[in-house]
């Protein structure tokens, strides 16, 4: 398969995004994205998980038989999350608190089974290793982004409750469009989270479409009818 | 001597399930003690917030008693810490439980002191909408601080009530059935500290030792 990290990286980032293109591990995703650092602390923990379970899986794959390797990656997968939620609980016990039952969760998060069987039980650990990683970036990214969103339109704050993760220090962190912002309501409550979710798809899918009707050649003219691109690189996509 | 697969793969899965609880085993050994010191401080932080730290010269977290008064405290069994000064009763904070929240049950630590006036009133959990009920969170908004240092006297019973009812508590824009039932409930509390109150102090004293501590770790969550 690939070695090139770049292209682990473009995928799990963009083109194969667990959130917006393969569409995995929605109920945390929609669950606990109402501020941008509900959505950071989740996506860390997934990341985490992410990493050491494609780390490990990719150790043992030689040694795993066909027959039961689902049973050993879901063990595998169990096992660091339970040790990712106790940690938390431990060194971030406010967050741990508001992310509650979303940490355990993560076992069933399919994005990560996925990126075990469809990638880790097949390549080596480095490029294991970076596959986690990008993917893990890549879906809290996603996270983030959703959060900030909602918390934006819903509460007009940005980075609320920082110092549940970063210290007292953080505090200041915390943007606020100001007392007066009535905010619309809907963004908090889940439809929000999948009008949110729809919309971040929408803008992905259209940067997509700009990027494949661009020329492959990148000229100097800037942006072009779409029609016109098509008939001057008829190849497209 | 060819080994059938199905040993294999059970010896495998075990190794593998010996392994994971290894790891499991071995963190949980390494935050335990950091965890449960966690779960008493965010308990004593918000105990203190309403019976202060000085006040008091026992134990709050596991000088408890369970009462059961599931009409005017909400639940089954309701745990109550107690606070005293060289034995004598200072405060008892309830863990009551609001029956009729918007959307659920409300949980509340409602602090109390010896002479019938409210230390204090804090929501512990709660799932009101958020933007409109959740100004009930101390976080969000004073609005539960407006208990503070009310008794069953001041105001006077037939004014414990949402203005809307003709009372004085404000409600929120939106939200009146929230408020209306978190002031039921704390009305109710201190009915049952009227009628009980000096009694939870005196049980205490004289079940000291029976291991009445098991309850503490319910308030975790």
């Amino acid at each position: 398969m690939t070695s090139s990290y770049g292209k682990l990286i473009k995928e799990g980032l963009w083109n194969n995004n667990q959130a917006l293109v393969a569409l995995l591990g929605l109920c945390p995703l929609l669950a606990v994205t109402n501020t941008a650092i509900n959505g950071l602390g989740l996506g860390i923990a997934t990341t985490v998980v992410l990493v050491l379970s494609n780390v490990t899986v990719s150790l043992i794959r030689n040694v795993v038989r066909q027959e039961v390797r689902l049973p050993i990656f879901v063990m595998v997968i169990a096992s660091f999350v339970t040790a990712v939620e106790l940690s938390m609980n431990a060194w971030f016990y406010e967050l741990y608190k508001i992310l509650g039952i979303f940490i355990p969760l993560i076992v069933t998060n399919c994005a990560i089974i996925g990126r075990a069987e469809a990638f880790a039980s097949k390549n080596n650990v480095t490029d294991s290793l970076v596959d986690g990683l990008a993917m893990g970036i890549g879906f809290t990214l996603a996270l983030v982004v959703l959060g900030a969103m909602r918390e934006l339109v819903g509460m007009g704050t940005l980075f609320s409750q920082a110092h549940l993760m970063f210290g007292e220090g953080a505090r200041d962190l915390t943007l606020s469009l100001g007392d007066g912002f009535q905010g619309a309501l809907l963004a908090i409550l889940p439809p929000g989270a999948f009008i949110g979710l729809g919309l971040l798809i929408v803008i992905k899918n259209l940067v997509d479409q700009r990027l494949a009707e661009r020329p492959q050649p990148v000229k100097s003219e800037p942006e072009k009818d779409p029609k016109e691109t098509d008939e001057a690189q008829p190849a497209g996509a | 001597m060819i080994k059938h697969p199905i040993f294999a793969a059970g010896g495998l899965l075990a190794a593998f399930a010996v392994g994971g609880t290894g790891l499991v085993a071995f963190t949980h050994q390494m935050t335990d003690d950091k965890i449960a010191a966690n779960e008493r401080n965010a308990l004593l932080a918000s105990l203190s917030e309403m019976v202060p730290a000085s006040s008091i010269d026992n134990d709050i977290v596991t000088d408890t008693v369970a009462v059961s008064d599931e009409e005017r405290l909400g639940t089954a069994e309701t745990l109550v810490y107690l606070g005293r000064k060289q034995g004598e009763p200072v405060a008892a904070v309830f863990t009551s439980v609001v029956p009729d929240g918007y959307s659920g049950p409300i949980k509340l630590l409602v602090a109390v002191k010896a002479d019938g006036a409210l230390g204090g009133v804090r929501v512990v959990s709660h799932k009101e909408t958020p933007g409109l009920g959740d100004k009930i969170e101390v976080e969000k908004s004073d609005w539960v601080h407006g208990f503070d240092g009310l008794s069953l006297g001041s105001p006077p019973e037939e004014r414990w009530k949402v203005k809307r009812d003709g009372g004085i508590f404000d409600q929120f824009t939106g939200a009146t059935i929230t408020p209306r039932s978190i002031v039921k409930a704390v009305k109710k509390t201190l009915l049952f500290y009227q009628d009980r109150g000096e009694s939870l102090f005196q049980e205490k004293t004289a079940a000291k030792g029976e291991g009445d501590t098991v309850a503490t770790s319910k308030m975790a969550g």
